[in-house]
């Protein structure tokens, strides 16, 4: 089992410094300037020695070669270094924004979790009953609404249902404060993003959770399991559950990787200060050393709950722990 | 003497877009306390529908049970209530199915896997099901059991799986097992060395056996009565002897002459069994097997023939059963 986590802790290596390249090169290659959008905006004169000097400064004029080191470093001791048109450290601009992300991240991830692995359960094992077409139901309609729209209708309805029950209207607050300081502001916050993402991404989780464990069900070993005369309650969650749940860990480990720098339209919706949003800024302004931080913490992010993911595997199946 | 196992009329048949599948269509048979049973006959027969029925373990939909009786020492099976039902399996009957490859679940440790059943249904300890779980892993033969119940199915080879399985069986002391094709996946030495250990093992426990199979190399070795099936029913019975030497029905003919025996003349060709077996959903009055049957008359399009005796504990159902043997002689 220890080898086989470290055998997993060095393939990451690899995998990192693979993204940082294409993410190097495919920004390189993007049309823009940054000098020019910085010093000239849309269209305004700029003398070419002033853009000359703010590439020199920003240290474009380098070889690429040293720029991608440069870059590669940087990620080794998780120094992003500075924004482009900021100027001020890519870590300080991410840090409180990570943080929330990674809230809203994780909190949609247990309102998926608690919604989905039962509903899934309950919807194969009542296959083709009232129970199962509810479930079913229910799942098709959070991949058919967007969050962000499920997003407009909970700040509707607490609006509204604040004013029927208080006078007032209520809002969420706008302000960001960590859990640790004031844990009930916090959660008064974001838990109706992490409510919107959490039902879409429930959504896909509980079919998951449905089809596999139907698959399952139909094994041999599960027949086995009957036949020595066990309770349902026992075939379902000893025999049939751990060996069902492998995909849906799977995607459940995807979609919170996406969770962290996809959220963009929604965090729109909620007003909140994430990832995405300093993404799709950054993107816009060509701030090379920004979005490439970014981008490389989701990828880190991705690559860090790949490794769980595995690690949760192996914990699943036997077959993958002794191989 | 009392019967352990009393089936009768047994039917069961699967409800599918394509048409009723008639897959067990009345048969009738008896267990001893003790007795090995062996049920042949080719694929889809319904051979493992009757045995999955008497467990009822078909699975509804689309399968059920929709007539006759089974009586297990002393009980219906049939009219148990399924947490009743869950009392018998496991404890009373074990089962041991084909697919030893498949039929352990790859997440567990075998001894999750044994002593599950013993708790599920012995008021145990966790420490005497464990006991319990190395005495049985000892008896059918595993070496160094206690490092095997620490391992997980794919530590083992097919014959030792085999051997799990027997040992889960039988760990509830059961009155009846019902093997399923116990030997099919596994190596020809395997296979041996697997009967053998079921043949031993429920003559020295005393338990019955009902072993399904479609090798008339086993029945004959093992079997004290054979009930030979074509079509969801039982078209001949009797001992192996009887069935071996002096077959009544051309079914059970044309299955021996298919398989190469020790007895026979040198260079002597197999022949197989011409045709195909028959739509289970589309079954007529008359007698199944007569498309391929080299005895077929006017009267076989007419009805089905009932099993009669042909001498004492021997039955079969064909309305030429007088001229098949003197065919064999010939042939």
């Amino acid at each position: 089992m220890w080898q086989y986590v470290f055998k997993r802790l060095l393939l990451m290596i690899p995998t990192v410094i693979g993204a940082a390249f294409v993410i190097f090169f495919l920004l390189r290659a993007m049309p823009g300037d940054v000098c020019e959008l910085k010093l000239g905006g849309e269209g305004a004169y700029v003398d070419e020695a002033q853009i000359t000097l703010c590439r020199e400064q920003l240290g474009l004029d380098d070889p690429l070669a040293v720029q991608f080191a440069d870059f590669v470093w940087g990620i080794a001791t998780l120094d992003f270094g500075t924004s482009m048109i900021t100027g001020r450290a890519i870590t300080y601009e991410m840090g409180l924004r990570f943080e929330l992300s990674l809230q809203v991240a994780i909190m949609a991830t247990i309102v998926a979790i608690m919604i989905s692995i039962p509903l899934g359960t309950l919807s194969a094992v009542y296959q083709n009953t009232w129970i199962d077409y509810i479930v079913r139901t229910v799942a098709i309609a959070g991949i058919a609404i967007p969050s962000f729209w499920l997003g407009i209708l909970i700040l509707l309805a607490l609006l509204s249902i604040s004013e029927a029950m208080t006078g007032t209207r209520w809002t969420p607050p706008l302000d960001y404060v960590p859990i640790w300081e004031d844990p009930v502001y916090n959660l008064s916050m974001l838990i109706w993003p992490a409510v919107a993402t959490g039902y879409r991404y429930s959504a896909v989780a509980t079919r998951m959770t449905r089809s596999s464990l139907l698959e399952v069900l139909r094994e041999d070993y599960v027949r086995t399991a009957r036949a020595k005369g066990l309770v349902e309650k026992i075939i379902i969650n000893r025999h049939a559950l751990k060996n069902a749940l492998l995909p849906v860990v799977t995607v459940i480990g995807i979609e919170f990787a996406f969770l962290m720098g996809g959220l963009v339209v929604t965090e729109q919706v909620f007003n909140l200060n994430g990832l995405g949003n300093l993404l799709v800024q950054s993107v816009t302004s060509v701030d090379y050393t920004m979005t490439q931080g970014i981008v490389m913490v989701i990828v880190l992010v991705f690559v860090i709950t790949n490794f769980f993911v595995d690690i949760l595997y192996a914990w699943l199946d036997p077959r993958i722990r002794y191989s | 003497m009392t019967k352990l196992l009393e089936i009768r009329d047994l039917k069961t048949q699967f409800f599918t877009s394509a048409g009723v599948v008639r897959a067990v269509d009345g048969i009738t048979y008896d267990v001893a306390p003790g007795e090995t049973v062996a049920v042949v006959g080719e694929s889809g027969c319904g051979k493992s529908v009757s045995a999955m029925s008497i467990l009822r373990l078909i699975p509804d939909p689309p399968g059920r049970i929709v007539a006759g009786s089974i009586m297990f020492d002393g009980k219906d099976l049939l009219a148990l209530s399924e947490a009743e039902m869950r009392e018998v399996r496991g404890r009373d009957i074990g089962m041991i199915f084909q697919e030893p490859m498949t039929s352990l679940n790859p997440v567990l440790t075998i001894e999750r896997q044994i002593t599950e059943t013993l708790e599920e249904h012995l008021d145990v300890s966790k420490a005497a099901a464990r006991q319990k779980a190395l005495e049985m892993l000892n008896l059918v033969g595993i070496s160094d059991p206690e490092r095997r119940l620490k391992q997980y199915p794919h530590h083992l080879s097919g014959g030792m799986r085999q051997r799990v399985m027997i040992a889960m069986a039988l760990a509830c002391g059961p009155k009846l097992i019902i093997a399923d094709e116990p030997t099919t996946a596994l190596d020809v030495t395997i296979q041996a060395q697997i009967l053998e250990l079921m043949k031993e093992l429920t003559r020295k426990l005393g338990v019955a056996l009902i072993i399904i199979t479609h090798n008339l190399g086993v029945v004959a070795r093992y079997a004290d009565r054979v009930n030979v099936m074509y079509a969801g029913r039982i078209i001949e019975s009797g001992d192996a002897v009887q069935i071996y030497h002096n077959p009544k029905h051309p079914y059970t003919l044309a299955l021996l002459r298919s398989v190469p025996r020790m007895d026979q003349a040198r260079g002597q060709k197999l022949r197989p069994v011409s045709g195909q077996p028959p739509d289970l959903t589309k079954l007529d009055e008359g007698c199944a097997f007569r498309p391929r049957c080299d005895f077929a008359t006017e009267q076989c399009a007419r009805a089905a023939p009932a099993l009669e005796e042909v001498e004492p504990g021997h039955i079969s159902a064909c309305w030429e059963k007088a001229k098949v043997g003197l065919v064999e002689a010939v042939g």
